[in-house]
């Protein structure tokens, strides 16, 4: 038998024993990206399919989250930075082959979007609300008139958040879990996913909880083809996907990702959707709730269980 | 670079050497002694290689850095430009040698080759001070170089070709 090992005098702190160089900041904002993407993306579909009362909560109400989910989500990410006064270097080059150039520059848009959106309704949301410059209320004019072109925009800017947020992993080589063409889609059907959570949480029409949830339950069967797609494709992968997948197949992360993800976050809120389509009587915050705990400990596992696996030489 | 794991003893000379020279904050290296053992007793075989950054040809590093921090010089060699870094940590993620830490001050911190002084002429402080000259230092394009000697009568492998980095330190065995 051959064996081989490997001693190294090496002791940097959060790159020996293991790669811990991405804390809990990064996965939140991936997160908040996906949920975010979420629900910008239905809010523009419905906008676009004139349907503002029938789906008032989706194109309404719940885009107010998404300002302040972006926000939190940047603040997330530049408290990773390590050399933080520099951050604005993001924005002095466009890098194409760089994912996180990407993302940081669909931030760039995205953020000021989805308050213009959400400001286009704040009247209604308040009617009270008065501006205190004459420019804004002319300014609300005019993005009210062009509402249905900005839903435009904000749909193709919300699938390239969501999917950037998993590409953002998977475009490194070097962190074998990560670096599958399945996780960008995947991270995007999940934050769609929790987006539409959010709206059958808030929403008390009880028509529209009932279309959110039934698209829903699409998303959440997707979301476990994808997966099963990705450990399947890493399994049939080299060495290190291989050694990669068992991390969720008997090693440490087996636990969490199977309790947590995939029965508690998918399966059993798909099954209690199920359930209320059929007639009975299930309170809404179960299955959102789940779903979105889910949605977080993906997060959280995928981007701890990533750093750890490595090549080996 | 060339390194002949056959001279090397693992005495870590380069990596002081280096800390040294570049001003390497304690607790962190640039380069590194790594110890390989194959079989099991009585059979058994130790490799001891010097590693640091591979100067990879297709660094992923540069690729995936979002500032264009992270570059390649004239001469193949991989820089950071630590005022251009955020440390948003990407280029850690993507190296797959791990030669790359977080410096205390914030920025991404790696082997330069000590350009400072092979600009000038001279060699890295590493293959400079190796006690048992078991590590070639040049130009690879130049078939008279003392890497390229070093590499024509030897066999030789890279780490992890697979990653499909194209790295440039080369390992005699």
């Amino acid at each position: 038998m051959k064996e081989e090992l490997f001693i190294s005098g090496r002791d940097i702190p959060n790159i020996d024993p293991f790669l811990n160089i991405w804390h809990w900041q990064i996965p939140i904002y991936l997160y908040l990206g996906g949920l975010a993407a979420g629900i910008l993306f239905f809010a523009g579909i419905f906008t676009i399919l004139g349907k503002e009362k029938e789906m008032s909560t989706t194109v309404k109400w719940a885009p107010f989250l998404v300002p302040g989910a972006l926000v939190i989500g940047l603040l997330m990410l530049f408290l990773d930075l390590k050399h933080q006064l520099f951050f604005w270097r993001l924005y002095t080059t466009v890098r194409f082959e760089s994912p996180m150039s990407w993302g940081a520059w669909v931030l760039m848009f995205i953020t000021p979007l989805s308050f213009i959106y959400a400001a286009t309704y704040l009247k209604e949301a308040v009617p009270s609300w008065k501006w205190k410059y004459s420019i804004l209320e002319s300014a609300e004019r005019i993005a009210i008139q062009y509402r249905r072109a900005l839903a435009w925009v904000l749909i193709v800017l919300a699938v390239i958040l969501g999917i950037y947020t998993g590409i953002l992993l998977s475009a490194f080589n070097a962190r074998p879990l990560w670096n599958n063409s399945i996780l960008g889609p995947l991270f995007l059907v999940s934050g769609l996913s929790t987006g539409t959570a959010v709206i059958m949480w808030m929403t008390k029409d009880h028509r529209e909880r009932k279309i959110m949830s039934r698209i829903d339950l699409v998303l959440i069967i997707i979301e476990l083809f994808f997966i099963t797609h990705m450990i399947m494709g890493m399994l049939a992968g080299s060495s290190v996907q291989i050694a990669a997948a068992e991390l969720f197949l008997g090693g440490q992360f087996t636990v969490s990702f199977w309790v947590f993800v995939i029965i508690l976050g998918l399966v059993f809120p798909a099954v209690l959707e199920i359930l209320e389509l059929a007639g009975y009587k299930i309170p809404v915050a179960i299955p959102a709730l789940l779903i979105l705990f889910g949605g977080l400990v993906f997060r959280f596992i995928m981007v701890e269980a990533g750093q750890i696996t490595r090549y080996l030489y | 670079m060339a390194i002949d794991t056959r001279k090397c003893v693992g005495c870590s000379d380069c990596v002081v050497a280096c800390q040294t020279e570049n001003d390497v904050p304690i607790g962190f290296c640039r380069d590194w002694v790594t110890e390989s053992v194959h079989g099991s007793y009585p059979n058994v075989e130790l490799e001891i290689r010097s590693e640091r950054c591979n100067h990879c040809e297709n660094a992923p590093c540069v690729r995936c850095c979002p500032t264009g921090a992270s570059h390649i010089v004239e001469g193949g060699v991989v820089l950071v430009t630590g005022n251009k870094c955020i440390g948003c940590g990407a280029c850690i993620q993507s190296c797959p040698y791990d030669a790359r830490y977080s410096h205390p001050e914030g920025y991404v911190d790696k082997c330069t080759f000590c350009n400072h002084l092979v600009s000038r002429g001279g060699k890295p402080a590493c293959v400079a001070v190796c006690p048992t000259k078991c590590m070639h230092f040049g130009d690879l394009d130049d078939p008279n170089s003392e890497v390229s000697n070093a590499l024509k009568n030897r066999k030789f492998k890279v780490l992890a070709p697979e990653a499909g980095t194209n790295p440039q330190i080369y390992y005699l065995t």
